[in-house]
């Protein structure tokens, strides 16, 4: 079968999650395309961590299929997630808050001199070029021990961490969740740099105003299934609200079991 | 990529080069200051005694197995554990040499040799054991090392039917016991090399790197990459087998076991690392701190001896910097979270 020109970097197809009784996926399509900010939203429960989580291996779906650049690919652990280019930032970030910003983003994949010898200053050069390149302007200085980063500088610092090892894909658990208007701004601007880098981006959030700010596309789940698939510029918050509180569902059978 | 590489020619340093140089940062440079000024106190008041060469080796002598067991424990705390079980570790490693010694005939250096590679192979299987018990089976590093402690010095008790054990080779005793080089003694050239040894490891490769980051968030380090059970498991065996070491030292030292001498080791030892700047919640501390904190305890003593100060006022002293040392470090943290 021949396949489009452009096949998307990562793409979902029919994939389903069950907790025991609890459906927290139901047969789900999704495609991120290289280049593309995709927002998935929905209401709590709706299974967006779930997604997440399969995606970077954590938990495997149950059924469906992960294609990878068109080929089918089996994600069972994080480190196949990795191998493949998929990084997740997670919502709580997991820095470690006593190692400075180069540590941090170097730490599991540290560069050596000779002797086994920490090349620190190479480490250090290009964290700082991966700042740079995301005009990650707020941080100061990359020596800096993580503890004393403001949340968005954190949150920046856990961005440039995933996107600095050739990822593909850049996965964000609600990166702004935590912060004030002014950061919440640079980490959206950061997250659309990422877009513009040919990074497919999943951004999962509950901000719609952050959503609309810089998704291309907006994948709407409620009760574990995928309800709208719009492109932004082609919707509204409303049209959006309605998916999340009353998307109409594909099969009534299949939710009969609400997690209540 | 390349032009980027070319235009950060124009800047002079970078951070890292900096940051090396500013290596007595915080808490270690106060307390470093305060064994100097102690040096200097004693140095000035008796130069005669405390000053002289012979004095300054004793120092020197007397530090020499702790400061091997510290070096061993400041890894295990940057890590966030504890290792109470160092003291008796180190009996049984040196119950274990001797035997060994003993059992191919008390002389010679292959049989001497033999002995030391007993001796800290003992120490290893402890060590190996306290880490696997604490990240495989996640029983607390107190536990574990409570428990191995009285083990290891029961086993020790057993195996000699409780009485210290004779018949090291002389020429161990003559060599590593009281041997030297240039006029410095041989325990504490060891004493320096591992001491060496653990600065550039814990500071400049990715095993001190990892010791920082499972010490710092585990959870951090394992979403990294970092094989977190795995690098818990070899610190408590670096630091079992540095205790082996401590015990052929000890071994050599006195020719004999010393099983009942060593129940405080473990406290001692914390109590250096700690005053030494290494947070008990892991993720920060130097070895050279616990240098600082290995002499000033062993200073103080022989400070007063000389001063003829009640001895026992060195044990009061030690206590409160100790107290004062943590509580530095805790006001640290709070000013750090108020970020
Ligand atoms: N490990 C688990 N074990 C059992 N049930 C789970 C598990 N993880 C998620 N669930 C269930 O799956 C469903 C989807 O949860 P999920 O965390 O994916 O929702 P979410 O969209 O991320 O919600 P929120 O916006 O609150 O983060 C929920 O009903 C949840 O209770
Ligand atoms: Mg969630």
């Amino acid at each position: 079968m021949a396949v489009a020109a452009d096949p998307p970097i990562l793409a979902l197809r029919g994939v389903s999650k069950r907790f025991g009784a609890v459906r927290a996926l139901t047969r789900v399509d999704l495609d991120l395309q290289a280049g593309e900010v995709v927002a998935l939203v929905g209401d709590n429960g709706a299974g967006k961590s779930t997604l997440i989580k399969s995606v970077a291996g954590i938990h495997p779906f149950d059924e469906g299929e992960v294609r990878f650049d068109g080929e089918p690919v089996r994600i069972t652990h994080p480190k196949d997630a990795a191998d493949l280019g998929i990084e997740v930032v997670y919502q709580d970030l997991a820095l470690a808050d006593n190692l400075d910003v180069v540590q941090n983003m170097y730490l599991g994949r540290e560069r050596h001199k000779a002797l086994g010898v920490l090349d620190e200053e190479s480490m250090e050069r290009s964290a700082r070029e991966t700042m740079t390149a995301l005009a990650v302007t707020t941080l100061g200085s990359v020596r800096q021990v993580v503890a004393g980063l403001s949340g968005g500088q954190r949150q920046s610092v856990a961005v440039a961490k995933a996107v600095m090892w050739n990822s593909r894909v850049v996965i964000l658990d609600e990166p702004t969740a935590a912060l004030g208007v002014a950061q919440t701004h640079q980490v959206l601007q950061l997250v659309r740099r990422l877009g513009d880098r040919g990074l497919a981006v999943l951004l999962v959030s509950h901000n719609l105003h952050d959503v609309f700010e810089v998704a291309d596309r907006i994948a709407v789940l409620r009760l574990g299934q995928k309800v709208a698939d719009l492109r932004a510029d082609a919707t509204s918050q409303q049209e959006v609200v309605e998916a999340i509180t009353a998307g109409e569902l594909a099969d009534a059978a299949g939710t009969e079991v609400d997690a209540s | 990529m390349s032009a980027a590489t070319g235009s950060d020619r124009t800047q002079p340093v970078t951070e890292s080069r900096a940051r090396r140089l500013r290596f007595l940062t915080d808490s270690t440079a106060l307390i470093f200051l305060v064994l100097l000024a102690l040096v200097a106190v004693f140095a000035l008041v008796r130069p005669d005694a405390f000053a002289s060469v012979n004095n300054v080796r004793n120092i020197f002598i007397g530090a020499a197995t702790l400061l091997v067991i510290a070096v061993g424990m400041t890894f295990v705390i940057v890590s966030a554990g504890i290792d109470l079980s160092v003291g008796s570790v180190l009996v049984f490693s040196s119950v274990i040499s001797i035997k060994v010694m003993t059992a191919l005939g008390n002389q010679g250096w292959p049989v001497a040799i033999a002995g030391v590679a007993a001796g800290m192979a003992a120490g290893l299987a402890w060590g190996l054991l306290n880490g696997v018990l604490i990240a495989k089976a996640r029983i607390p590093a107190l536990i574990v090392t409570l428990g191995t402690l009285g083990a290891a010095l029961g086993l020790a008790q057993i195996i000699t039917g409780g009485v210290n054990l004779r018949g090291v080779p002389v020429e161990l005793t003559e060599a590593l016991g009281f041997g030297r080089v240039a006029g410095i003694p041989w325990l504490v050239v060891v004493a320096a090399v591992v001491t060496a040894i653990g600065i550039v490891v814990l500071r400049f490769t990715r095993f001190g790197r990892y010791t920082y980051a499972v010490g710092s968030n585990p959870e951090a380090a394992r979403r990294a990459g970092v094989k977190v059970e795995r690098h818990l498991i070899k610190v408590y065996a670096l630091t079992g087998m540095l205790s082996g070491l401590a015990g052929v030292m000890s071994l050599a030292r006195f020719s004999s076991t010393n099983i009942g001498g060593h129940l405080t080791d473990n406290l001692q030892a914390i109590a250096a690392v700690v005053i030494g700047g290494t947070s008990l919640f892991g993720g920060i501390g130097t070895v050279f701190g616990t240098v600082v904190g290995v002499f000033i305890p062993s200073v103080l003593q022989n400070g007063f001896v000389i001063l003829r100060v009640q001895p026992f006022w060195q044990e009061v002293a030690v206590g409160v910097v100790l107290i004062a040392a943590v509580y530095i470090d805790q006001i640290k943290r709070r000013a750090r979270e108020r970020l």
